[in-house]
């Protein structure tokens, strides 16, 4: 490892080797800085402070919802809430948060560059990212929207006295963010692999970020443009999608979930990427089938864009589509099963530890294995009549988005923390709040399933009096959940200042990005590495053991 | 909060079961799908956890394994497609001589019309035991008709018609809710089926009428004067109605569409899109002159108009109840039958 | 393989060419990231095309739209069609299409070190896109006195549908036919406008005396986002101008 000079250091500190972190001082260095791992930081900053935004609209919700009348808010501000909890989970949060903060950090480190593509293009995405945030703010500060985050016409055009424009802008400046993500995974990973990184030797993460960044950029314009045909249709008073001047509401709806659809498997494959790193990591051996796993990412993102009308099943499509469509969305699970299966199977004979990153990857694989499989339910035609719009809905996407993305972001937090920072989190409050996490997320979202088949509709404040005991045993896991949430910002920030200093590996990962210093210098890499071994050589590394011993907070 | 707490929905009409049958049936396959996964991963953690001097065996694959474990999901998520395809397409379909009920939807309440001329708001008395066909439209936004207790759901869309069928089997009152979020009072435009024994039925129907749909429907068609240009006794101006409804319309661009009730109250609204062959684009568009509950009640009467000379009843979906003008062919009932078997 | 060049050093400034007098003299446009030239170009290259096929979905909602209600309002959309200018259009398709051919000019005027053709031709391309917008704008002023344009003003009664001299056409449909035909005559005159600000600055570049045969990536890539407008265009053109033509 270089021993580059010292910079100045803080009063108290030890000298410190010159890393990404400290190279450049002041606001300005980090506002206008081009490190792919500075921008990074950005974003995590950024999302997280839109995670506890709709958190709080979630807990807004969950506490009205504590009893079967309307008494905690009005009935407009709870269309609200739970249409901003959506928009800005989904298109705030969820979208950007993988693959801008751990896929901006890691893409270029695992393939061995010094940086993405388009450096100034992701500084560019981040901005876009933050202006689109505050026209949100802005709009929910001044009034908010109350459409739903489906914004459905005639609704949102020409009935909602809210600000429905003023949200499809912030949404789609943020989407040009995704957009500018994606172009720049896609050119890095294609143009700026080191020698001897070919694509059979590439990370499993890289192959998840690879398939995401198709969708996001195949996607993504599909809803822009719905966006301004919306926006154009409220402020001209057209008649695209209005019936009574000829348009058509599902024309609206298909453009929607031609996007929406593909969209969510922009949320989970980059966590499918994180818990197959974690996984080999943790069992000390090669994914089992990576191969395949490489290809059921790539027939993710393909037959994702196949299956959109699976959310129009009762709108008015005729038979035949629903047939097909169903039918589409059952080829799409296929790949997704062979995940789940190829990651059990690589536990078979694996030398398993139990740290944190581990305990959120087998809570992915019990969560999203519940959540995948209550999406057999709903491609169901016969099933689905029932509980389409209901609740069951409702929990089968948050075990997935919430089970599986969140707990592989999660994952993937613990698992880099130490090259991201240079420090150790503490493990025993790690494990603790993977175990309350799990817990909490169960008791809110499994009670919902109950509901959906009881026949509960979303996006109701008020119910039928027997709804009343599932909602508040979903209430009591909320609370349970969001502390499991707040321990990990807490125990992070207390590292950044109280950690212990992290070795170089100090999980003795294989991967290009452990072989960098923690934190990594700007550029990464002091020499253009050049690969000559497959990825997830755990045998190799577990033959010549490092002095250090593994080291845990 | 604990006396009133079921875990599973009413089952109350001939779909429930077919619909409760397939989910169990998911749930059986989920669950030991869950079970399988949770026992491996359990079972591997706990006997493959890290011990010294033990290293991980790579292992790169199975190519025979990967293919089985694709394979044999796909054929079970195909088995469950088609049970799922026929349930669903039973459902979509209603069966000839179903009693006709419109309804509109308004933001933020249920107006429903039988064929026999009883209005509810936010009720619907059915009997036990008889076919049940919903034709639906929105006076502003999309909403949606769902009645779990039915295991029926159909969104309900402005500008066109979407039609929805059940059978109750066990009297009781079920809730209806609007499950397609449309804005202040969406969780507030919530109702009730109130299936009824035949017997008792009959004695809520007597209660008070302005007759049958499709009477009010004639006479809007004579009121808007459609009754000048679509004449019953020689060719006017506009084409013949009788025995239109349900057969196949030859228009003038070529193309042949089914006579159904979109297309109907199409032709009302916009007479120029669909116009049929021979006949002179000169039909005024009633576009904002005729609400949803006068064209319901125009599209009944276009059903109940059979062609002369055949009986009542002969056309493909017949209203239950005709108007007295064509009923003296033959001795038909003006009551609705009663409760049809199976 | 690495080339020297690829030695990063890590933090500290940028001075490989002072550190090793044996690296060949690198072009000062070969950014820090990148190893090679040929890397930078190719990523340069396959970043545009990325970025391109975004705009082909972008535009491709649009024209998905379209096509369906061109389907189901075929006669009224002709009716409409009809009242657009088809002889501007395809003024504007020409004048597109020998911008193109500019385009392709200046860059084998940069590949082959011709200053003053590379500069006169990326100059010519403005003007030609100038052209495009002016007619364009005419195109937009008739509508607009025409009472053409969606909104409040908007009115097409009375007016026949093409082949059916007893029909009119129903202005609610020809209404749609009009907001996406200036919705997607807009979007694209915006892609136009931002392909101007492009040029003047690829112009600017070229005036600095910036690209050498070695070296003109910005104009390779600037290029395929001019000849993609203009594509985009010639589609647009039959689509919106040529329904139901007869002569």
């Amino acid at each position: 490892m270089s021993m580059a000079t010292a910079t100045a250091q803080p009063a108290g500190q030890t000298i410190e080797r010159e890393n990404y972190l400290n190279k450049h001082y002041g606001v300005g260095s980090w506002l206008l800085t081009t490190d792919h791992k500075r921008i990074s930081l950005l974003y995590l900053i950024s999302i997280t402070f839109f995670f506890f935004i709709g958190g709080f609209f979630a807990l807004l919700i969950r506490l009205e919802l504590l009893t079967p009348v309307g008494d905690l808010v009005q009935a407009d501000t709870y269309n609200k809430l739970f249409t901003m909890h959506g928009m800005v989970m989904v298109f705030f949060f969820l979208i950007p948060s993988i693959p801008a903060v751990l896929g901006n950090f890691l893409v270029p480190m695992m393939i061995g560059a010094k940086d993405l593509a388009f450096p100034r293009i992701n500084l560019l995405s981040w901005y876009l990212y933050v202006i689109g945030g505050v026209m949100m703010l802005h709009c929910m500060l001044t009034g908010g929207v109350d459409t739903g985050w489906t914004f459905y016409v005639p609704f949102s055009t020409a009935f909602s006295n809210t600000k429905v424009i003023e949200a499809g802008l912030a949404i789609f400046v943020a989407g040009f963010s995704s957009i500018l993500t994606g172009l720049n995974f896609i050119v890095t990973i294609h143009r700026m692999r080191a020698p001897g990184m070919t694509w059979s030797r590439l990370p499993l993460f890289i192959w998840a970020h690879y398939a995401t960044s198709i969708i996001q950029i195949l996607g993504t314009p599909v809803i822009a443009i719905t966006l301004v045909l919306v926006v154009a249709e409220r402020a001209l008073h057209l008649g695209i999608f209005d019936p009574k001047l000829g348009g058509d509401p599902l024309l609206f709806q298909h453009l929607f979930w031609f996007y929406s659809h593909p969209a969510v498997y922009i949320m989970i494959l980059p966590s499918m990427g994180i818990v197959s790193e974690i996984i080999a990591c943790f069992s000390r051996k090669r994914i089992f089938g990576y191969g395949f796993v490489a290809i059921s990412s790539i027939s993710i993102a393909v037959f994702g864009f196949l299956v959109w009308a699976h959310h129009m099943f009762v709108a008015g499509i005729s038979v035949y589509a629903a047939l097909v469509f169903s039918i589409l969305s059952y080829a799409v699970a296929v790949p997704s099963a062979v995940k789940v299966f190829n990651w059990t199977a690589t536990l078979y004979k694996g030398s398993i530890r139990y740290e944190a990153p581990m305990l959120y990857a087998f809570g992915f694989l019990g969560l999203f294995t519940i959540g995948g499989l209550t999406g057999l339910f709903l491609a169901c035609l016969g099933v689905d009549m029932h509980v389409h719009d209901t609740y069951f809905v409702i929990a089968h996407f948050h075990y997935i988005m919430v089970g599986g993305a969140l707990m592989g972001y999660l994952g993937g937090m613990h698992f880099w923390w130490p090259k991201i920072s240079g420090k150790l989190y503490p493990e025993g409050w790690a494990r603790l709040a993977a175990l309350i996490v799990f817990i909490g997320f169960n008791l809110t979202f499994f009670p919902q399933f109950i509901l959906g088949y009881l026949g509960m509709p979303r996006r109701y404040y008020q119910y039928p009096p027997e709804f009343q005991v599932l909602n508040v045993l979903s209430t009591a896991g909320a609370t349970v959940l969001g502390i499991g949430y707040l321990l990990p910002m807490i125990y992070f920030l207390w590292s950044m200042r109280y950690g212990k200093p992290a070795p170089d590996n100090p999980w003795h990962a294989a991967g290009l990005e452990w072989k960098t210093p923690s934190p990594p210098t700007t550029f990464n890499f002091e020499e253009e590495p050049v690969v000559t071994w497959e990825a997830y050589n755990y045998e190799e590394l577990d033959a010549h053991p490092d002095e250090e011993a593994p080291s845990v907070g | 909060m604990f006396d009133n707490f079921p875990l599973w929905p009413d089952r109350a009409s001939t779909a429930a079961g077919n619909v409760d049958a397939l989910f169990i049936f998911l749930l059986i396959v989920s669950g030991l799908m869950t079970a399988l996964i949770f026992t491996a991963v359990v079972y591997f953690a706990a006997r493959y956890r890290r011990q010294r001097g033990v290293l991980a065996e790579q292992i790169e694959g199975s190519t025979p394994l990967e293919l089985t474990w694709s394979i044999i999901p796909l054929f079970v998520f195909m088995a469950i497609f088609a049970w799922g395809a026929v349930v669903y397409f039973k459902s979509r379909t209603p069966p000839r001589d179903s009693t006709e009920v419109y309804v509109v939807a308004k933001q933020w309440m249920w107006k429903l019309e039988h064929a026999e001329g009883q209005r509810e708001i936010n009720e619907l008395h059915v009997p036990v035991g008889r076919d049940v066909k919903l034709i639906m439209t929105s006076q502003d936004v999309i909403h949606s008709f769902y009645v779990p207790a039915f295991r029926m759901k159909q969104d309900v869309l402005p500008g066109r018609y979407t039609v929805a069928w059940f059978r109750a089997i066990k009297p009781g009152t079920y809730h209806l809710f609007c499950t397609q979020y449309c804005g202040t009072q969406h969780s507030g435009m919530i109702g009730s089926i109130i299936v009824q024994e035949p017997a008792q039925y009959e004695a809520w129907m007597s209660g008070g009428t302005t007759g049958p749909l499709s009477a009010t429907g004639e006479k809007i068609f004579a009121e808007l004067g459609c009754v000048t240009c679509h004449r019953t006794d020689s060719q006017g101006r506009g084409p013949n109605l009788q025995g239109v409804f349900g057969k196949p319309v030859q228009l003038e661009d070529g193309r042949s569409v089914m006579a159904d009730e979109n297309y109907i109250r199409e032709c009302i609204l916009d007479p120029g899109a669909k116009r049929v062959k021979g006949f002179q684009p000169i039909m005024p568009t009633f576009q904002g002159l005729v609400s949803e509950e006068q064209l319901n009640a125009l599209v009944a009467y276009v059903k109940s108009l059979a062609p002369p000379g055949t009986a009542a009843g002969a056309t493909k979906t017949a209203a239950v109840v005709l108007p007295q003008h064509v009923a003296q062919d033959a001795p038909e009932k003006a009551q609705p039958t009663g409760s049809q078997v199976q | 393989m690495s080339d020297s060049q690829a030695a990063a050093v890590p933090g500290g400034a940028h001075s490989e060419a002072q550190s090793d007098p044996h690296a060949e003299a690198h072009n000062p446009a070969l950014l820090h990231h990148f190893a090679t030239e040929q890397q930078q170009r190719d990523s340069a290259s396959l970043g545009m095309w990325i970025f391109l096929a975004t705009e082909v979905m972008f535009f491709g909602g649009l024209f998905c739209a379209y096509l369906i209600y061109r389907g189901w309002y075929f006669g009224d959309f002709a009716a409409a069609s009809k009242s657009i200018d088809a002889a501007l259009g395809g003024a504007n398709t020409a004048v597109l299409i020998c911008s193109s051919l500019t385009v392709v000019l200046a860059i084998w005027a940069a590949q082959t070190s011709r200053r003053a053709l590379l500069i006169g031709m990326l100059i010519l391309t403005m003007l030609f896109g100038l052209t495009f917008l002016g007619i364009k704008g005419k195109e937009y002023k008739d509508k607009f006195d025409e009472h053409h344009v969606p909104g409040a003003s908007f009115s097409f009664d009375h007016v026949p549908i093409p082949g059916h001299p007893d029909q009119y056409a129903n202005p609610k449909h020809a209404q749609i036919f009009f907001a996406l035909y200036f919705i997607m005559t807009g979007l694209h005159a915006l892609h136009m406008i931002v392909g101007l600000g492009l040029f003047a600055w690829l112009l600017w570049m070229a005036w600095k005396g910036r690209f050498t045969p070695e070296y003109h990536t910005p104009l390779e890539i600037g290029g395929l986002y001019w000849h993609f407008v203009d594509i985009v265009w010639i589609y647009l053109f039959p689509l919106l101008y040529l329904i139901d033509r007869h002569p």
